[in-house]
């Protein structure tokens, strides 16, 4: 394949990240009806369509250098955005292992993976990065071995451990959030940390989904979509920042709604890891503006039509309140009324 | 397909280690790895005897690091439904079977301060590499191994040697019995407690420490079931519209497999959960052999675990 031709853009200040026409494309739409409410929407994760999102089990796009740096930025001011409990340490490997062998497997041009035993050779020749260390022995690399492939892979990480049938997020690193607090929920169980989420816990969702992933088998990875909104380009809407990005809300203009509005889509996977017998649960998010939405038709219309439709409990929850209404109305400018066709991907 | 992803491997080594108790050592047929698993986690074997599709879970007790094979061990029992006697009859070297990924119903609790290991007889097998994992990670352990017989007690003297002082013996034809009282009663706060062994040992030991009151949550079992047998039965599946028989010596699962649905499944012991059905009609007595349902669950009758639970009665309808 084609080696990625990575693009700058930042995620804060100056707001420079844009999608090209390819990530436009690539982008994890996750709508496949024109109404949205919860379900266990889990599916195996097994791989998608030719340069979509899920061709591959860890995706790269062409934002992988520009989001290093971001996370760079936010480890640098906040340290709390990665931990982890003792007992996860065989856990942390685990996820070294996937990762590296993910990457060096899908993108030979930029990653390589050489194993003699114990003995590993790293090479990530978009970052510039070649080291050698033993696999097992923390002494070897400059970071916590989850700390250190995280810092070189896109998407946030939390690592959970599996004991009394439930599930503890007891790891973690956690720079590109939709308003949640790794240094809060770290220690929690399952119902613990989705305890915030309204309605869902009614329709009984939590409980079969904690008992799914409780089963959840090596070699078996599951994914599903989750989505929000977000004002600005800004990975990192985390409580602890909420006073830099809160305010940007009320910045919203009917002007400004097609560059300011983005949609926020989290790719959700989990896979059992080998020798904790942890699972991973990877949030990897994708953004993009209403203005890239409405280059798609079929998106546009459905945007427009679900956000319509969204009952006023996830409108609150999921912080839209102040702009929804502008971007209902900037998207019904594309929506001419016509049928969309199934399923999430273009026409 | 609905017990997940299948390895075909192939007997690369089969000797017996004690009287009817046989290891086999299974290496991939494509000559790569395995993957890798951690302590306690067991794969189902599945067999080919001659019409009749065999599958069984067994307990990997080889090390958790070696990938080029996986370690089994098998007792036989006469009076099982036909899995490990075909192993001791036909499991020779090269012989070739099918094997499900690793999955782990019996993990140690990485926090614990110390673990405390109580194995009977061939419950042994998924102490082995919880050991190898603990001592590598510097973990206090302790194990108390009782067998009837020095003949019967497989691997013991391996065990003994190389984890000295941690390892206990029990002979039961000796007198010897694990003091699970005493024991239990001596413990440091954090101490988690494992069993695998028979089921009367498991009860046993699980009042003990009710009794000496360990909190639930630090007392694990691994209580695989083998399925039992019973009278034949009938069922019908509402969705495929089909009726199936269930022979005395099969199981419900495997009658459904063998009609050609494919019905979901992991531990085919009762103890996972995944294969739990909807019973849309009764007309009879369910026989519940699970260690899922709650006793709640159970009464109530709307629910069957049908890798090992069976029916008396007249007409059983369920939702598969």
């Amino acid at each position: 394949m084609a080696a990625i031709a990575f693009k700058p853009g930042t995620y804060r200040d100056d707001f420079t990240f844009r999608n090209s026409e390819e990530a436009i494309r690539h982008f994890p739409f996750p709508f496949d009806k024109d109404s949205y409410m919860y379900a266990v929407n889990i599916e195996q994760h097994m791989p998608g369509p030719k340069k979509s999102a899920t061709e591959f089990p860890i995706d790269v796009d062409e934002h992988y250098v520009a989001e290093m740096a971001d996370r760079a930025m936010v480890l640098k001011e906040d340290p709390l955005r990665c931990q982890s409990q003792p007992h996860m340490i065989t856990a942390e490997w685990d996820l070294l292992e996937l990762l590296m062998s993910s990457m060096a497997r899908d993108y030979p041009e930029h990653f390589a993976l050489l194993r003699d035993g114990d003995r590993w050779h790293w090479i990530n020749r978009p970052l510039g990065i070649e080291h050698r260390f033993t696999f097992g022995d923390t002494t070897t690399l400059p970071y916590g071995p989850m700390e250190y492939i995280t810092r070189q892979c896109q998407g946030d990480f939390c690592l959970l451990d599996q004991r009394n049938d439930n599930l503890w997020m007891d790891a973690g690193i956690v720079t590109t959030q939709a308003d949640w607090s790794l240094d809060f929920n770290l220690g929690m169980d399952f119902m613990e940390w989705h305890g915030p989420v309204p309605l869902a816990h009614d329709l009984g969702v939590f409980d079969r989904a904690l008992k799914f992933l409780l089963n959840l088998q090596q070699g078996r990875p599951v994914r599903r979509l989750n989505w929000t909104m977000t004002v600005n380009p800004r990975l990192d809407t985390s409580p602890e920042n909420y006073h830099k990005w809160g305010k940007d809300r009320a910045s919203v203009t009917p002007e400004n709604v097609g560059e300011k509005v983005h949609l926020r889509v989290e790719l959700q996977a989990l896979w059992r890891l080998p020798r904790s017998n942890a699972i991973v649960f990877s949030i990897r998010a994708y953004l993009i503006a209403m203005r890239e939405v409405v280059t798609v038709p079929k998106w546009g219309r459905r945007l427009h039509r679900v956000l319509e439709s969204l009952p006023p409990e996830l409108v609150d929850y999921k912080g839209l309140t102040r702009y929804r209404d502008y971007t209902v109305a900037y998207l019904a400018d594309y929506d001419d009324g016509a049928p969309t066709s199934p399923g999430f991907g273009p026409d | 397909m609905s017990g997940g992803v299948e390895i075909r491997v192939r007997v690369a080594e089969a000797e017996p280690v004690a009287d009817g108790i046989k290891r086999l050592r299974l290496v991939p047929v494509d000559g790569g790895h395995l993957p890798v698993f951690s302590g306690g986690s067991h794969i189902v074997v599945s067999m080919q005897d001659g019409e009749r599709r065999i599958r069984n879970s067994y307990s990997l007790m080889g090390s958790p690091r070696d990938t080029a094979g996986y370690e089994i061990t098998v007792l036989k029992t006469p009076e099982s439904r036909g899995g490990s006697i075909y192993i001791h009859e036909h499991a020779k070297v090269g012989l070739e079977l099918t094997i499900s990924y690793p999955l782990n119903l019996f993990p140690a609790a990485h926090r614990a301060r110390k673990h405390l290991l109580l194995a009977g007889g061939i419950g042994i097998t998924p102490f082995i590499p919880i050991m190898a994992e603990l001592d590598e990670a510097g973990a206090t352990f302790e194990l108390h191994y009782a067998m009837r017989s020095a003949k019967l007690g497989a691997y013991a003297d391996r065990l003994a040697e190389r984890y000295g002082r941690r390892v206990r013996l029990y002979r039961s034809d000796q007198g010897q019995r694990i003091p699970v009282g005493d024991l239990l009663s001596n413990q440091k706060l954090g101490t988690h407690l494992y069993v695998c062994g028979p089921e009367r040992m498991i009860e046993g030991v699980v009042l003990a420490a009710r009794a000496a009151g360990w909190p639930g949550e630090n007392v694990h079992l691994e209580r695989f079931v083998a399925p039992p047998g019973g009278d034949p039965f009938k069922a019908r599946l509402a969705r495929s519209n089909i009726e199936v028989e269930v022979g005395p010596h099969t199981t419900l699962l495997e009658a459904v497999e063998a009609a050609g649905v494919d019905a979901a499944y992991l531990c085919r012991g009762g103890v996972c959960g995944q294969c739990e059905t909807d019973v849309i009609a009764c007309d009879g007595t369910l026989v519940h052999n699970d260690h899922f349902l709650t006793e709640a669950e159970h009464k109530a009758g709307k629910k069957l675990m049908i890798c090992v639970s069976r029916f008396k009665g007249r007409e059983l309808v369920l939702d598969l």
